[in-house]
C-alpha cells in the first residue's frame, strides 16, 4: 500500500457528523413536517448565498480531514515498508506546490522579490543590501518586465476555466431547476459564478506565485487561510456533539421530572455560568497543557498532539458552554409537559421514557437545530480569541486565530504588513457572515413565534 | 373650563344627529391579505349601515371575515392586510380616503374599539388610569386634575367599584370583567359616537358577561351611540342586537332586524346555523349539523356560484353556477335582505327539520336504576402556597374541596362550573392526571370496588384503559411529530389493549377511524392536516382505541365553532348509544348540558353545591347560584330576565367563609357566613348546599 | 419582596462553594502540585528536592483534603484546599508569582477597568436601543432590512479585528489619539477614547439586533392594538407602550453584566495597555500564574452572582407585576 491512513480522532468525529447530517437529511426528506421548514430556509436568497459559501468551506476541510502518511521510497532494512513521518491531508497533497515553496521571509501578495532588505549576491561574487527574488513567486520569470504580461494571461486562463466552469454546472442542473423551482438558483448560482471568478485566476496565479503573499516565516498566506478552514469548522461543529447530550438530558429531564431534579441541574448550571466563560476555559486549557506536558508519552507526533488539543478545546468549549441550552429547553420542556397530548400519553401510562422520546425531544428540535446554527459562528469566533491569549488551539495548527495572534505586530510595521491580515479576515468574514446568514434563516422558519405575524 | 361645558362641547356631534340617522356607512369592502403566495380575501365586497343609537350585530363563524370587518373600518389591518375596494363613510366622510393623520384624530375620537382579550389588550406597566386619561389627553386636550376627574367619574360610569383606588393600580391586579370594564371606559372616554366591540365578552364567564352586556346595553342607551357588535355567539345577538347581519365566507349572507332573523331567518345557513344549537328542546335529537367545511378565503373567487352551495340542504341547480344576488324581502329600511337564489324563486322559508329525525332511546325517568360505574367521595386537591425564605408552606389553595360524584353506566354527568371553580381540576385527579390530596374515587370492577386514588402507578396502569380523557384544545391535543396511525396505536400498545399483535392493531385502528367518521387514509397524516372538528374526532378515536367504559370530555366543543360542535355532540351521542359508554362531560356551556345530560352537578370554587337530575336541576333550581348561571346564559329563542351577580368569583387560596357563595348571593342571610352548607335533598335525586332549603335558618348548622 | 432577596442571597453560598470546587478539581486534582512544579521548572532532568522547593515556597506541600499529619482542627485547616480555597472567601488571594500580593493588585486595577467598561457599556446601550428602535419604527421597509443585514454583517467581524483595525485608522493613519497606555486622572480619557469606541462598536451588532426582535415582539402584542384605536401617533405609542414594555427584558438583560464591569474587557484591555483586571487575567494566563486565575474565577464569579441579584431587585424595579407581588 503506498498509503498508511492515519485516523485522527476530529477527523473521524468530523466524518461521522457528516454521516449524521446526510442521515438526518434523508430521515427529514422523508417526513413532510421535517422537511417543509428546511424547504423554507431554502427558499430565501440569503440562506442558499450561505449555503454555497459553506458548502465551498465544507470540501476544503473535508479535504484537509483525510490523513495519511505516505510511503517512503526505500524500504527499511526488516524489509516492511515505512512510511514518512508526516502526517499529510488530502488538501496538503492539492496545495503541494503552497507547501513546498517556502520563502525566507515576508513577500508582497504576487511579488517577484521579497518584502524585506538582506544581503545579496551580487553575480559578480559581492554581497550588497537589497531585495532578493522569491524562490518561487515568479521564479519561472527569466525577466521581471514580463510579471504584468504574465499575470494578465495566468488570470485570464483562470477566468476562462472558471467561466467554463460554470457554464457546465449551469447545464447539469437545469434538470434540478425544473423540478424544484421555489428555490431561489439564481442567487446560489451568482455565488457560485463569483467564486469561481475569484479562484479561477488565483489557482492559475498560485501556480507561479504567492497569491496572498508569504508571512514572517515564509509560508504562503493562501495556504495558511485554506488550512485555518479545517480547524474553524471542527471548533465549530464538534464542539455541539459535546453540547447537545449535556443540553438535550439536562434541559429536559430538569423540566420534566422537576422538583429536586431540576433544582440540582439548575444549581449545576448556574455554577458553571458564574464563573466567567473565558477564565474558565483558560482554566481548563492551562491544565490541560500541564498535563499534556507532564505525560509527553501518551502523544507520540506532533500532529497528534496538536489535534487531541484541539480535540480538548473542543470537549472545553462544549462543557462550559451547554448551559444556554439546557436554560432554553428546561423552559420549553415546562411548558410541553403541561400540553394535553403529553397529558393524553399520561392516561395512557405510557412511561416516562417514551413520554420523553416520542412526545417532547421531537418537539424541542427546532430549538435545537436554531441553537446549533447560531452556536457555529459564536465558537469560530471565540476561536480567535483564545488562541489570541494563548489558550486556544496549539501553537503549531494553522488557524484564524494563530494566524491573526502572528500577525498582529505587522500593522505596525513600516511600511506595513498588510496581507496576512487581511486573509484571515476575508475567509473569516465570509465564513463567520455565511454561518450567521443561514442562522438567520433557519430561525425564521423553524421558530413558529416568527411566523406568528403573517397568519 | 368645568367639566359640563367641556361635556356639551363633546356631545355637539351626537346631540345633532336623530336616533335612527345614518352614522356609518360599509360601501363593498374588500381586505385582502397576503399568506405566504396565497391572497386571501378576507373581507369580500361587505357592505351595511350604522345608525345612530342602534346596536348592529356582525354574526359569524370563526374565520368568516367578521374581525377583519371591524379592523378595516379602524385601518388597523395587520401589516399583511390590505383595503383593496369599497368604502367606509363616517357620515359623509370616506374614512378610507383619509390620511393617516386625520385617521388617528377620527380613532378613539369618534369611533372606538373593544377587544377580546382583556388580559393582553391593556399595557401591563401603565396605571389604570394612565391608560384612560391618555385618550382625554389625545383627543380632548385634557390634562392633569381634569383628565383625573374624568377618568373617575368614567370608572364610576363602567361600575369599577372603588374607582379612585383602581386608578393608580395596573392591569394585572385587575380580574377580567374590571379589566373588560376599563377597555370600554377608556374607549367612551372621548365619547364617541361608533363603539366596535370585537368578540368583547368572549374570554368571559358567563356571569361576568351578563354583567358587561348589561353594561353595554345601558351606556348605548344613555348616550345614544351607536355599537358595532362582532359575534359568534348568537344568544349575544338575542340580547343586544337591534339588527343583524350573517357573514359567510368573507360575505354578508343575510341582513334582518333581531326578531326577522332569530324567528325566520331566511338563508340555509342561517336556518342551520340555529337548528345547529344545542338545547333541551332538542334533545332525543341528533342536532343538524353543517357538513363539509367553509371553502378556503383563499379561493373563493374561483367559486362561480354560492359559497355556501357545495354545504347546503337546499341547494338547486344554479346555485353551483350562478352567484346569487342579494334580494330584498320587502319594502322598508328594515326589510330583511338575502343573498340565496331560494328567495328569488320566491320559495318561502324552510326551517323544517334539516336531518331525519332519528329519535334516540332514551329513559328520561329511572336513571337511578342504571349499576354505578365510579363513585367520587370527598375528593380533594391542594396546591401549597410557598413563601418566605425556606419556602414554608403558607397556605394551600384548595382548588378541589371535597367534591362528591357519582357515575352511572352508560349516563352523562354534566360537572358545570365557571373558570377556576376547579371542574378540569377534579376531571384530571380522578384520571390522577394530577395527584389528589384526599378522598375515594372508587371503581367498580367485575363485582370488586377499586379505590383509584391510592393504587400505586404499577397497578393504577392496569386500569387506565377504563378511564378515558377528551381535551379541550384539539390544537395542543394532538402531538404534532405523530402520524395518526401512531397516536391511535399508542395507549393500544402501551396499554396492551385493543388488539392483541400489529395486525389485530391496524384493523382495530381502521375500525375506530370509521367509527369517528375520517377516512382511512387519515391514518398515514399528520395532526396539522386536519380542521379543528376532525382532530376532536381524532382525540376521540384515541380516547376509544383502549375500549374505555368512562371518557372524561373536558370541554371537548368550547374551541369549536357550533356548527361543528354539533357534529362532535352528535358524534358522542352517538358512541354512548352504540357502546354504552359514560361520560362526565365537563363544561362551562348550559346549553350542552340541557341537550346531553342526564345528571348534572354545579361546582362553585372547589366544591358541588348544587346535583341532581338534569331536568330537575335545570327545570327547578335551588341554590342561588345555580339560578344566576341559567338566567346569565344568553338564550336565542326569548330574553329571560337575568339575576345580577355583583363582583367576580373569589381565590381558591382564600375563600370566603361559610358558604363560599355569600358574598356575591341575592339572596344571603347572616347565617350564610356561620358555616359551609350541609348538602339539603329537594328530591331523592335532587340536592343543594344552600341555608334557604332548610326548614329554618338554625338547623342549617347542624 | 424581603424574604425573597433574603433567599436569593442565600443561594449564592453553595453556588460560590461550586465555584471553588471546580477550579480546585482544576487546579489540584487533575494536576497535582507536582505536575506543577515541573512545568514551571522545566521537565528535563529536574531534581525532587528542586520540586519539593518549589511546593515549599508557594505553600503547595501539604495535602489537598486531609492532613494526617497534623492534630486536631488543623487536620483540616492545613491543607491545600482549606488554605487556597477557602481563603478566597475572606478576598484573601494571597501572593502571585512575583511575590506581589494579589487582593492589593486587583484594587488598584478595578478603577481603570472601570472607568474603561462603564462608558462602553451606558454609551453603548443607548447607541443599540436608539438603533433598533429605528429599525423598529421603519420595520418591513428597506431599511430595516439593511440595518438587519448591517447588524449581521457587524456581529460576523472577530473583535480582534475591531481592535486592530481600529488602533490602525485612528492611531496610526490619522493621529488622533495614542495607540495605547494609560494615565491616571483626567489624561486617562485621551487613552479611553479608542478603546470605548471600540467597545461601542464590537458589541453592536448582537445587541442592535435582539432589541430590535424584542421591540418587534412587543409590537405585535394586543395592547399595542388598543393603543393605536385610541388614535395615539405612531411615535407615542412607540416610546409610551412598546419601549417601556421592551425595557423589562432589556435592562434585566443588562443589569447582569453591570457588577462584572469592574471586571473589565481581556482583550482590550490587553490590547490597550490599559492596566486593569482583564489585561491582568491575561498576563496571568500567559505567565501561567495559578494563583491570580485562580483569584480572577473567585471575583468573576462573585461579580456575576452580585448581577443575578442585582437582575431580581430590577425586575421589581421595572416590571408592576413582580413589584406587587
Amino acid at each position: 500500500m503506498p498509503l498508511l491512513p492515519v485516523f485522527l480522532p476530529t477527523d473521524v468525529l468530523l466524518w461521522l457528523l457528516v454521516i449524521a447530517a446526510v442521515g438526518y437529511g434523508i430521515y427529514c426528506a422523508r417526513r413532510p413536517h421535517l422537511a417543509q421548514p428546511w424547504s423554507r430556509v431554502f427558499r430565501s436568497p440569503g440562506a442558499v448565498v450561505a449555503g454555497v459559501l459553506l458548502g465551498c468551506y465544507l470540501l476544503i476541510g473535508l479535504a484537509d480531514s483525510l490523513h495519511f502518511r505516505a510511503r517512503l521510497e526505500q524500504a527499511s532494512a526488516s524489509g516492511q515498508a515505512a512510511y514518512a513521518p508526516e502526517v499529510l491531508s488530502l488538501l496538503d497533497v492539492a496545495l503541494a506546490r503552497l507547501r513546498a515553496g517556502t520563502e525566507r521571509s515576508y513577500s508582497a501578495p504576487l511579488a517577484t522579490r521579497a518584502f524585506v532588505r538582506e544581503m545579496v549576491e551580487q553575480p559578480d561574487g559581492t554581497t550588497r543590501r537589497g531585495f532578493p527574488r522569491l524562490r518561487q513567486g515568479g521564479a519561472h520569470l527569466e525577466d521581471e518586465s514580463q510579471w504584468t504580461e504574465d499575470i494578465a494571461r495566468r488570470a485570464l486562463l483562470g477566468l476562462a476555466c472558471g467561466a467554463a466552469l460554470w457554464l457546465l454546472l449551469l447545464w447539469s442542473i437545469r434538470p434540478l431547476m425544473r423540478r424544484a423551482p421555489a428555490v431561489p438558483w439564481r442567487a446560489g448560482l451568482i455565488t457560485v459564478g463569483v467564486l469561481l471568478a475569484l479562484s479561477g485566476p488565483v489557482v492559475v496565479l498560485a501556480g507561479g506565485y504567492h497569491v496572498l503573499g508569504t508571512d514572517k516565516v515564509g509560508q504562503d498566506v493562501l495556504l495558511l487561510s485554506l488550512k485555518s478552514v479545517r480547524t474553524s469548522l471542527v471548533i465549530g461543529t464538534l464542539t455541539t456533539l459535546v453540547i447537545l447530550p449535556f443540553g438535550i438530558t439536562f434541559g429536559v429531564v430538569a423540566g420534566y421530572f422537576r422538583g429536586w431534579v431540576d433544582d440540582v441541574i439548575q444549581y449545576v448550571y448556574t455554577t458553571l455560568n458564574s464563573i466567567p466563560g473565558v477564565l474558565l476555559i483558560a482554566a481548563a486549557v492551562l491544565m490541560m497543557q500541564v498535563y499534556v506536558d507532564s505525560h509527553p508519552d501518551l502523544f507520540p507526533t506532533a500532529a497528534q498532539r496538536a489535534d487531541l488539543r484541539l480535540l480538548f478545546l473542543c470537549i472545553i468549549l462544549g462543557v462550559t458552554s451547554w448551559t444556554g441550552l439546557t436554560r432554553l429547553l428546561r423552559g420549553e420542556t415546562l411548558k410541553l409537559a403541561e400540553l394535553e397530548y403529553v397529558q393524553a400519553a399520561h392516561a395512557f401510562g405510557v412511561s416516562h421514557g417514551r413520554v420523553l422520546s416520542r412526545h417532547l425531544v421531537p418537539n424541542l428540535m427546532h430549538i435545537v437545530v436554531i441553537s446549533v446554527a447560531i452556536d457555529f459562528s459564536t465558537l469560530v469566533l471565540t476561536e480567535a480569541v483564545l488562541s489570541y491569549i494563548g489558550v486556544g488551539v496549539d501553537p503549531t495548527t494553522v488557524s484564524f486565530g494563530t494566524m491573526i495572534n502572528g500577525a498582529r505586530l505587522e500593522m505596525s510595521r513600516e511600511p506595513i504588513v498588510w496581507w496576512s491580515l487581511s486573509a484571515a479576515f476575508v475567509f473569516m468574514f465570509t465564513l463567520v457572515l455565511s454561518a450567521n446568514l443561514l442562522a438567520d434563516a433557519v430561525r425564521d422558519a423553524f421558530d413558529p413565534r416568527v411566523r406568528i405575524g403573517v397568519a | 373650563m368645568s367639566d359640563a361645558t367641556q361635556r356639551t362641547d363633546r356631545a355637539g356631534p351626537t346631540a345633532s344627529g336623530a336616533a335612527g340617522e345614518r352614522v356609518l356607512e360599509v360601501d363593498g369592502l374588500q381586505t385582502d391579505l397576503a399568506s405566504g403566495a396565497e391572497i386571501v380575501h378576507a373581507v369580500d365586497g361587505v357592505s351595511f349601515e350604522l345608525r345612530r343609537g342602534e346596536c348592529f350585530a356582525l354574526v359569524g363563524e370563526s374565520g368568516c371575515g367578521k374581525s377583519m370587518t371591524a379592523m378595516s373600518l379602524m385601518r388597523l389591518l395587520p401589516a399583511a392586510g390590505e383595503i383593496t375596494g369599497g368604502a367606509v363613510r363616517l357620515e359623509t366622510q370616506d374614512l378610507l380616503a383619509l390620511p393617516e393623520v386625520a385617521m388617528r384624530a377620527v380613532r378613539g375620537r369618534r369611533v372606538a374599539m373593544i377587544f377580546q382579550e382583556p388580559a393582553t389588550s391593556l399595557n401591563p406597566v401603565l396605571t389604570v388610569g394612565r391608560q384612560i386619561t391618555e385618550v382625554l389627553e389625545r383627543h380632548l386636550d385634557m390634562t392633569g386634575q381634569a383628565a383625573r376627574r374624568r377618568a373617575l367619574e368614567l370608572l364610576d360610569a363602567v361600575g369599577v367599584p372603588d374607582a379612585a383606588r383602581r386608578l393608580e393600580e395596573y392591569p394585572f391586579q385587575l380580574s377580567g370583567g374590571l379589566r373588560q370594564r376599563v377597555m370600554i371606559a377608556a374607549a367612551l372616554a372621548a365619547d364617541p359616537e361608533v363603539l366596535i366591540a370585537d368578540e368583547a365578552t368572549t374570554a368571559l364567564d358567563v356571569t361576568i358577561q351578563a354583567q358587561i352586556l348589561e353594561l353595554l346595553q345601558g351606556l348605548q342607551a344613555a348616550r345614544g351611540m351607536a355599537i358595532l357588535l362582532i359575534t359568534h355567539d348568537l344568544g349575544i345577538v338575542a340580547r343586544l342586537a337591534d339588527r343583524v347581519a350573517v357573514m359567510y365566507a368573507g360575505e354578508i349572507v343575510e341582513f334582518g332586524t333581531r326578531e326577522g332573523v332569530m324567528r325566520a331567518p331566511q338563508h340555509p345557513y342561517t336556518q342551520m346555523l340555529f337548528a345547529s344549537l344545542p338545547s333541551a328542546s332538542r334533545r332525543g335529537m341528533p342536532l343538524a349539523a353543517i357538513p363539509g367545511q367553509v371553502p378556503s378565503l383563499a379561493r373563493v373567487h374561483t367559486l362561480p356560484g354560492c359559497r355556501f352551495e357545495a354545504r347546503c340542504n337546499q341547494a338547486l341547480a344554479r346555485c353551483r353556477d350562478v352567484k346569487p344576488p342579494m334580494i330584498a324581502l320587502g319594502q322598508g329600511v328594515d326589510a330583511g335582505r338575502v343573498r340565496c337564489h331560494l328567495r328569488s324563486e320566491g320559495r318561502a322559508a324552510a326551517r323544517a327539520p334539516l336531518s331525519a329525525p332519528e329519535i334516540w332511546a332514551e329513559a328520561e325517568a329511572g336513571e337511578a336504576s342504571a349499576p354505578t360505574l365510579l363513585r367520587v367521595e370527598n375528593l380533594q386537591v391542594h396546591f401549597p402556597i410557598q413563601r418566605g425564605i425556606l419556602r414554608r408552606t403558607v397556605g394551600t389553595v384548595r382548588a378541589v374541596d371535597g367534591v362528591d360524584l357519582l357515575l352511572r353506566e352508560g349516563r352523562t354527568l354534566a360537572l358545570v362550573g365557571e373558570s377556576g371553580c376547579g371542574k378540569t381540576t377534579a376531571g384530571k385527579a380522578i384520571l390522577r392526571l394530577i395527584e389528589p390530596s384526599g378522598g375515594r374515587v372508587t371503581l367498580a370492577e367485575s363485582g370488586a370496588q377499586v379505590d383509584l386514588a391510592t393504587l400505586s402507578r404499577a397497578a393504577l396502569r392496569g386500569r387506565r384503559g377504563v378511564m378515558q380523557i377528551v381535551f379541550q384544545d384539539p390544537f395542543a391535543s394532538l402531538n404534532p411529530r405523530m402520524r395518526v396511525r401512531e397516536i391511535l396505536e399508542e395507549g393500544m400498545v402501551s396499554l396492551g389493549r385493543g388488539g392483541a399483535d400489529a395486525a389485530a392493531r391496524a384493523q382495530r385502528v381502521a375500525a375506530l377511524l370509521e367509527q369517528v367518521g375520517l377516512p382511512g387514509e387519515a391514518l398515514a397524516r399528520y395532526p396539522h392536516e386536519f380542521s379543528g372538528g376532525q382532530r376532536q374526532r381524532i382525540a376521540i378515536a384515541r380516547a376509544l382505541a383502549v375500549e374505555p367504559r368512562l371518557i372524561v370530555c373536558d370541554e371537548p366543543t368550547s374551541a369549536l365553532d357550533v356548527s361543528v360542535q354539533a357534529q362532535i355532540l352528535n358524534l358522542l351521542k352517538q358512541l354512548q348509544q352504540d357502546l354504552g359508554l359514560s361520560y362526565l362531560f365537563i363544561t362551562h356551556n348550559l346549553a350542552v348540558v340541557e341537550y346531553l345530560a342526564h345528571e348534572i352537578a354545579v361546582m362553585y370554587l372547589g366544591r358541588i353545591v348544587e346535583r341532581g337530575a338534569v331536568h330537575e336541576v335545570l327545570r327547578r333550581p335551588q341554590h342561588p347560584y345555580t339560578r344566576a348561571l341559567l338566567s346569565a346564559v344568553p338564550e336565542v329563542d326569548g330574553v329571560r330576565e337575568v339575576i345580577r351577580l355583583g363582583g367576580e368569583p373569589p381565590s381558591a387560596a382564600n375563600p370566603p367563609a361559610g358558604c363560599h357563595f355569600h358574598p356575591r348571593c341575592p339572596q344571603v342571610r347572616p347565617d350564610c357566613r356561620a358555616a359551609y352548607p350541609p348538602a339539603i335533598a329537594a328530591s331523592p335525586t335532587h340536592t343543594a348546599r344552600c341555608v334557604l332549603l332548610a326548614p329554618s335558618p338554625g338547623s342549617a348548622r347542624a | 419582596m424581603f424574604a425573597y432577596i433574603v433567599r436569593r442571597v442565600l443561594y449564592a453560598i453553595p453556588i460560590l462553594i461550586g465555584v471553588n470546587l471546580i477550579t480546585f478539581t482544576l487546579f489540584f486534582v487533575v494536576n497535582t502540585p507536582d505536575d506543577m512544579a515541573r512545568m514551571h521548572l522545566g521537565t528535563k532532568r529536574v531534581t525532587a528536592e528542586a520540586i519539593s522547593k518549589w511546593k515549599l515556597e508557594r505553600g503547595y506541600d501539604k495535602p489537598l483534603l486531609w492532613n494526617t499529619t497534623a492534630t486536631g482542627s488543623a487536620k483540616l485547616t492545613s491543607t491545600i484546599f482549606f488554605e487556597r480555597s477557602m481563603r478566597l472567601f475572606r478576598f484573601d488571594f494571597g501572593a502571585a508569582e512575583d511575590g506581589r500580593d494579589i487582593a492589593r493588585e486587583i484594587r488598584g486595577r478595578m478603577l481603570p477597568s472601570f472607568a474603561l467598561a462603564l462608558p462602553v457599556f451606558l454609551v453603548g446601550l443607548a447607541v443599540n436601543i436608539s438603533f433598533a428602535l429605528m429599525l423598529a419604527f421603519f420595520r418591513a421597509t428597506y431599511l430595516d432590512t439593511w440595518g438587519v443585514v448591517f447588524c449581521v454583517a457587524m456581529m460576523s467581524v472577530s473583535t480582534l479585528f475591531y481592535i486592530i483595525g481600529g488602533q490602525y485608522l485612528i492611531s496610526k493613519l490619522w493621529h488622533l489619539v495614542p495607540i495605547s497606555g494609560y494615565a491616571r486622572g483626567p489624561d486617562a480619557l485621551r487613552f479611553l477614547v479608542l478603546p470605548v469606541i471600540i467597545g461601542i462598536v464590537s458589541g453592536f451588532g448582537t445587541s442592535a439586533r435582539l432589541y430590535r426582535t424584542l421591540f418587534l415582539e412587543e409590537m405585535s402584542k394586543d395592547y399595542v392594538r388598543t393603543a393605536k384605536a385610541k388614535g395615539l401617533a405612531e411615535r407615542v405609542v412607540m416610546f409610551r407602550h412598546v419601549l417601556r414594555n421592551a425595557m423589562i427584558p432589556i435592562l434585566t438583560g443588562v443589569v447582569v453584566v453591570l457588577p462584572a464591569l469592574f471586571f473589565g474587557s481581556l482583550i482590550t484591555e490587553s490590547f490597550f495597555g490599559i492596566p486593569g483586571l482583564g489585561s491582568y487575567t491575561i498576563d496571568a494566563i500567559q505567565a501561567q500564574d495559578f494563583a491570580v486565575v485562580r483569584a480572577m474565577v473567585f471575583i468573576g464569579s462573585v461579580l456575576y452572582i452580585l448581577g443575578l441579584l442585582a437582575t431580581d431587585l430590577s425586575y421589581t424595579l421595572v416590571d408592576p407585576r413582580v413589584r406587587f407581588q
